[in-house]
């Protein structure tokens, strides 16, 4: 007997201080529109907030949206947290304002994928649908 | 018949674009009434009669990093190179009402703007600066009152009588649940801090612009130019609408309300939005509230190229885009401008690309000669119509708010919120499906990008904030300080205006964060409507 294959769950947040979500809700509605579950946090989270709900919502990967600068003290401290909480399974990404020097140093700390502004919504949808194994 | 590019001609927001233009166009058009003089109501060729052939607008590049010590350095960069006023960025955590040591500031200190916790940061950023010959602008909505009460004191510890202090307080709360997200109490407690904002500024600042009404950002967050026009001027309608209903009479303010808009790339229709703009205004105010001063019945404005119009792909033409968008402010009018650096959807800009920023406006001003005759463009059959247009455009929004009870509850329905996403979504369609291009992003696509320097903030800028605070919490009266918070939360409690409570508090030194958490514990604080 084959098993129907489970739905992608990705949870789409802002997380920090920064309140520009007009990217982060493209990429979500993209993301819904495309088949897949999508969860918005809202604004303001913390990175605590992002990977508790992360792990409650049993989500295949993260998705952060970072246009405030604070890029290189956000994205390692949410990798910290799902390290400590066992859940290191979860798959990073994000997009923002994000220069092209500290992309190296995010993706050896774990981030799968930066996306720059300019991105078509279309390539994240693929990457995305790409995590399925 | 020569086959036209493609079947639909829209401007950027949407409107239909016809071929060509005419006075048929114009039937319902009245030159006296819709048009007029510069200077005279309903304004649409501008609020002098001889605008920039007196006075050039305002060359005011938005600037704020690191420490205060860092901006100041800049501010004095700027003004050495013929910029004529200051404007402030400040950071998220100051942005936010929290201070540079508090554990959800982490990793944001000095990055989005300077770090303003105390009134010993604001001595800082203005040391060597005479506040009383330079105006300064400060973007600044949840917090405002802080800020405005630690500007307020920075002048009194130095001598300069409030009288001659100018300046503009962003204070525009309501855009921020519509666009900008930053705010920090529920949307009453905030109506109230403006309304005190206001009548304190009428009373002992009458040079200062108390609030600038802002469609900046809610161009930003993706709307169009109509919705950048209804919102904007309905969230300033709903302010001098609580001014009134506090007790002031509309002549006791309405002259010192200003504006700020987004300039993007549809270069007529940006034009035409600075004159609905100012027409629209004049003819609400002159419906609803009589004024008998006429400048209560003129919008005047600030504007700023559309950050969200510049590419991180092949950042020179961001210089190009910039400029066109200036050259649509000047020709629409505008009192004052700020232009984008060509490096901003990297990072904050450095010295170099922020001077040619303001380089480009000192072209603009002083070679293109587009100062020498007042609204250029009055008259033409396309401006006219589209200035007609987006007047109209507004006006239905108008009436769909007021069906709605007004702004605060159309934020609560999430009503603008989702008007603007349903917006920014058909434009990124519209991009994908190259309906619309972007040099370099969908076309002209170059593979191996020349790269630019970018200005960097380092971690060194949160430990120094962190260790001066320390060091102001060791040294200051503590008693006094939470006495003055203590009178502040009474006064919150009850009606009086909270601007005397808050100078107190800010010259007792209580810094911003504790300001904003005493106050949250009075009126609470707000979580928005989620819409997606």
């Amino acid at each position: 007997m084959t098993v129907a294959a489970k739905p992608l769950r990705v949870l789409i947040g802002k997380v920090g201080l920064d309140g520009h979500d007009r990217g982060v809700k493209l990429v979500a509605r993209a993301l819904r529109d495309a088949g897949v579950e999508v969860i918005y946090t809202g604004l303001h989270q913390t990175p605590e907030q992002i990977v508790n709900t992360a792990i409650q919502e049993d989500v295949n990967a993260i998705g952060l949206s970072v246009l405030s600068g604070a890029h290189n003290h956000l994205f390692p401290r949410v990798l910290e947290l799902l390290k400590e909480q066992g859940a290191e399974d979860i798959v990073i990404f994000g997009g923002g304002i994000i220069p092209d020097d500290d992309i190296p140093r995010l993706k050896a700390a774990g981030v799968r994928a930066l996306f720059r502004p300019g991105t078509a919504t279309d390539e994240v949808v693929k990457f995305v649908k790409g995590l399925r194994p | 018949m020569t086959q036209e590019r493609k079947p639909r001609f829209t401007s950027l927001s949407g409107l239909d674009i016809a071929r060509v233009y005419s006075a048929d166009d114009l039937k319902a058009w009245d030159p006296k009434s819709d048009l007029g003089r510069p200077g005279e109501f309903p304004y649409t060729r501008g609020v002098y009669p001889t605008m920039y052939r007196s006075r050039l607008w305002t060359m005011r590049q938005f600037a704020g990093f690191g420490t205060a010590e860092d901006t100041n350095r800049r501010f004095k960069y700027l003004l050495q190179h013929g910029q004529t006023g200051l404007s402030v960025a400040f950071d998220l955590p100051t942005l936010m009402g929290l201070d540079s040591d508090d554990p959800r500031a982490r990793g944001e200190v000095g990055y989005c703007g300077v770090a303003v916790s105390s009134l010993e940061d604001m001595e800082h950023l203005f040391d060597g600066i005479p506040l009383d010959q330079v105006t300064t602008s400060m973007t600044i909505n949840g917090p405002a009152a802080v800020i405005f009460a630690m500007y307020l004191a920075v002048a009194e510890r130095r001598g300069i009588p409030f009288e001659r202090l100018g300046g503009t307080l962003q204070n525009d709360i309501l855009k921020e649940y519509i666009a900008q997200k930053e705010w920090l109490f529920p949307p009453e407690p905030h109506l109230r801090l403006i309304v005190d904002t206001i009548s304190h500024g009428a009373k002992h600042v009458p040079k200062w612009h108390p609030v600038s009404i802002s469609g900046y950002h809610i161009r930003e967050a993706g709307s169009t130019a109509v919705q950048e026009l209804a919102f904007t001027l309905y969230d300033g309608l709903t302010y001098v609408e609580a001014v009134v209903k506090a007790g002031l009479n509309v002549d006791a303010f309405a002259p010192q309300l200003s504006f700020f808009f987004n300039v993007h790339n549809d270069f007529f229709e940006e034009i035409a939005k600075f004159r609905a703009a100012r027409r629209l205004w004049a003819r609400e105010m002159e419906r609803r509230h009589h004024p008998k001063d006429p400048r209560s019945l003129q919008l005047r404005c600030h504007a700023q190229t559309a950050g969200c119009s510049l590419t991180a792909q092949q950042p020179m033409n961001n210089v190009v885009r910039t400029t066109l968008q200036a050259l649509a402010a000047v020709l629409g009018g505008t009192q004052s401008l700020h232009t984008n650096s060509m490096d901003e959807t990297l990072a904050l800009p450095t010295e170099e690309a922020v001077k040619l920023a303001l380089r480009t406006q000192q072209i603009i001003a002083h070679e293109s000669e587009v100062t020498n005759t007042v609204d250029p463009l009055g008259g033409s059959s396309y401006v006219e119509s589209l200035t007609n247009r987006l007047e109209e455009g507004a006006r239905e929004y108008f009436r769909k708010l007021d069906a709605m009870g007004g702004m605060v509850r159309a934020i609560e329905h999430g009503y603008p919120q989702r008007e603007i996403l349903d917006a920014s979504q058909r434009y990124q369609r519209e991009v994908e499906r190259k309906e619309r291009i972007i040099v370099g992003v969908n076309e002209y696509v170059e593979p191996d990008e020349q790269r630019i320097p970018i200005l960097k903030i380092g971690p060194e800028v949160e430990k120094a904030q962190v260790d001066r605070l320390a060091s102001l919490r060791a040294r200051r009266d503590s008693f006094k300080m939470a006495g003055t918070l203590e009178e502040l939360q009474e006064a919150a409690a009850g009606d009086d205006n909270l601007m005397p409570y808050l100078l107190d508090a800010v010259k007792a030194e209580a810094t911003l964060g504790e300001i904003c958490a005493a106050l949250k514990e009075v009126f609470g604080t707000y979580k928005e409507p989620v819409v997606l």
